[in-house]
């Protein structure tokens, strides 16, 4: 038992911490300069090899670690040493309720792909979500630094405000799935649904028998795709990046919070931001885009289509495979999603972040649940 | 597992509040005393089945009450000079007085621990609380809400009287 959890954290750490944020730093700057012309990261080489410039990662960590760590005069030494770390601690922690893939009998074992299979999943993600802003606030009042404050005070600001339409903007696929633990909202979104049936349900046409062929996955987005669109925004600015970087404006309050911040505390920070964008892109995928399942290819398919050649130890083991590259290639495509828009959207303003939480996300998101919760009564009868 | 656990949150829970009330140097650390105990608390409640609470305590206590102290602390910038040596004295008393009493009750449950009665099935989940809060308690829920909603209008008056 003890072995298997430690088994599934070491695999889900190296997967997405050790093995996608890398990547990202690399993606980072590499569809930066796609997007905007220019060649991008190549100089870094090993004995004259560049491969597109993915030595670059390597470069940067020996730059940050070999980096002088400065804490300035004045500033709070306990408390600046601490932040970093109250950055990416939440961040690395929200992987355990992550389904990455699903549930398999192998004879009388079971195995599930999730460190931690709780009843509470999201609002585990939702809690952990909130002690983020510990590492910015802290991060900017101990640095003794006036614009690191006022940057810490818009983080936290901002944090607090999306955690509100973060949460309602979900309601609505809990109304839907009718749980809250990631690996049943999976195993539910395992399935298809007739995509004409809402206009019988709601309108009373009758839907030709031919048109019943057309079937969607029961993914979150087809239930629930304003509650997508609102939660991946809401997300995004608890994230803080661009487009809704306010903490951070060099002509406002230079680099916000981490002001102060040198070498690896710096760099915690950073990594923070992108060891945050694979968890977001690992909760989207798996509440929206179906988690680890295969469109079309439920698992019992899977197992038994496989099995009946090859024996269902065998199949069980390749759903398992199957399931783990599905999940992979979904939070694959949301951080590309997430890169696309952080280099495609100008800034937003501070008071246009604002009102776009509470003016519009926010009483969007209590319509949404009202709308959901109406159509599922209309369903039920 | 659990006894192990469940004295390691009680220890930290323990610790956090002592750094709170003890630390008159420095109130920004005093106030993340006070979120340790919150997490150490949040993580006895799973203990006990409880996870929304749990999860609620991180939430609410741990990620907003928390950092809106910390927003207070931070902004004020109260130093040692500004807490007077009478004052001092008096929470110092406060403490003392309240670990006396603690002490009195943790000899009380020494001497014998009352047996509680099993909890019913899901208690503590998020759908058991739900329905409880919506059929039989939903006139306190809607209470609440007015109450709510009449501090969201007094903080907006008292906010825009500022900006006007």
């Amino acid at each position: 038992m003890i072995t298997a959890v430690v088994i599934k954290t070491v695999f889900i750490l190296l997967v997405a911490v050790a093995g996608l944020v890398p990547v990202i730093t690399w993606i980072e700057r590499k569809q930066s300069a796609v997007m905007q012309d220019r060649i991008g990261a190549n100089r870094a080489d090993v004995a004259g090899i560049t491969i597109l410039g993915l030595f670059h990662p390597i470069a940067d960590v020996v730059k940050l670690f070999t980096k002088e760590d400065v804490v300035p005069h004045g500033a709070n030494r306990a408390l600046h040493l601490l932040a970093p770390m109250l950055a990416v601690v939440p961040a690395i922690i929200a992987f355990a309720v992550i389904p990455f893939g699903g549930v398999y009998q192998f004879g009388e074992t079971t195995v599930d792909l999730v460190v931690a299979n709780v009843d509470w999943g999201l609002l585990y993600i939702f809690a952990i979500g909130s002690l983020a802003t510990y590492g910015a606030v802290l991060g900017g009042w101990s640095s003794f630094n006036n614009w690191a404050m006022l940057g810490s005070l818009r983080a936290s600001a901002q944090m607090i405000s999306y955690e509100v339409t973060m949460g309602l903007s979900v309601v609505g696929v809990f109304m839907v799935f009718q749980t809250l633990r990631l690996t049943d909202m999976a195993i539910a979104q395992d399935a298809t649904f007739r995509a004409f049936g809402f206009l019988e349900v709601l309108f009373g046409i009758s839907v030709p028998a031919w048109l019943d062929w057309v079937r969607l996955p029961n993914w979150g987005i087809f239930l629930q795709p304003l509650g997508f669109v609102m939660f991946l925004s809401a997300v995004m600015a608890e994230n803080k990046r661009p487009p809704f970087d306010i903490p951070e404006g060099e002509s406002e309050v230079v680099a916000g919070y981490h002001l102060e911040y040198s070498g690896m505390r710096f760099g915690l920070f950073y990594m923070s931001e992108f060891i945050e964008i694979v968890v977001i892109a690992g909760v989207v995928a798996t509440i929206f885009l179906g988690g680890w399942s295969v469109p079309y290819l439920p698992q019992e398919a899977i197992i038994g289509g496989v099995g009946s050649v090859f024996g269902t130890g065998f199949a069980t083991g390749l759903c398992m495979l199957i399931h783990f590259l599905s999940f992979m290639v979904k939070v694959v495509a949301m951080i590309w999603l997430q890169m696309a828009l952080r280099w495609t959207l100008p800034r937003f303003r501070y008071d246009q972040v604002m009102d776009l939480c509470w003016k519009i996300l926010l009483p969007l998101s209590i319509a949404n649940v009202f709308v959901t919760g109406l159509v599922i009564m209309l369903i039920e009868g | 597992m659990a006894t192990i656990l469940f004295y390691a949150f009680a220890f930290l829970a323990v610790v956090g509040a002592l750094g709170m009330v003890l630390n008159f140097r420095n109130t920004v650390a005093s106030a993340m005393s006070l979120v340790v105990t919150m997490v150490a608390l949040a993580g006895i409640y799973v203990l006990m089945g409880a996870h929304l609470i749990a999860a609620f305590q991180i939430m609410v206590y741990g990620g907003a009450i928390v950092v809106l102290f910390l927003f207070v602390v931070m902004l004020l910038n109260i130093g040692t000079d500004e807490l007077s040596p009478g004052r001092q004295r008096l929470v110092k008393l406060g403490s003392a007085l309240i670990v006396l009493f603690l002490l009195v009750r943790f000899l009380r449950v020494l001497s014998g621990f009352p047996e509680a009665p099993p909890a019913p099935e899901g208690f503590g989940g998020y759908r058991e609380v739900g329905i409880a809060l919506y059929t039989d308690y939903v006139l306190l829920v809607e209470m609440a809400s007015l109450v709510l909603l009449a501090a969201i209008v007094g903080a907006l008056i008292l906010a825009k009287r500022k900006v006007d």
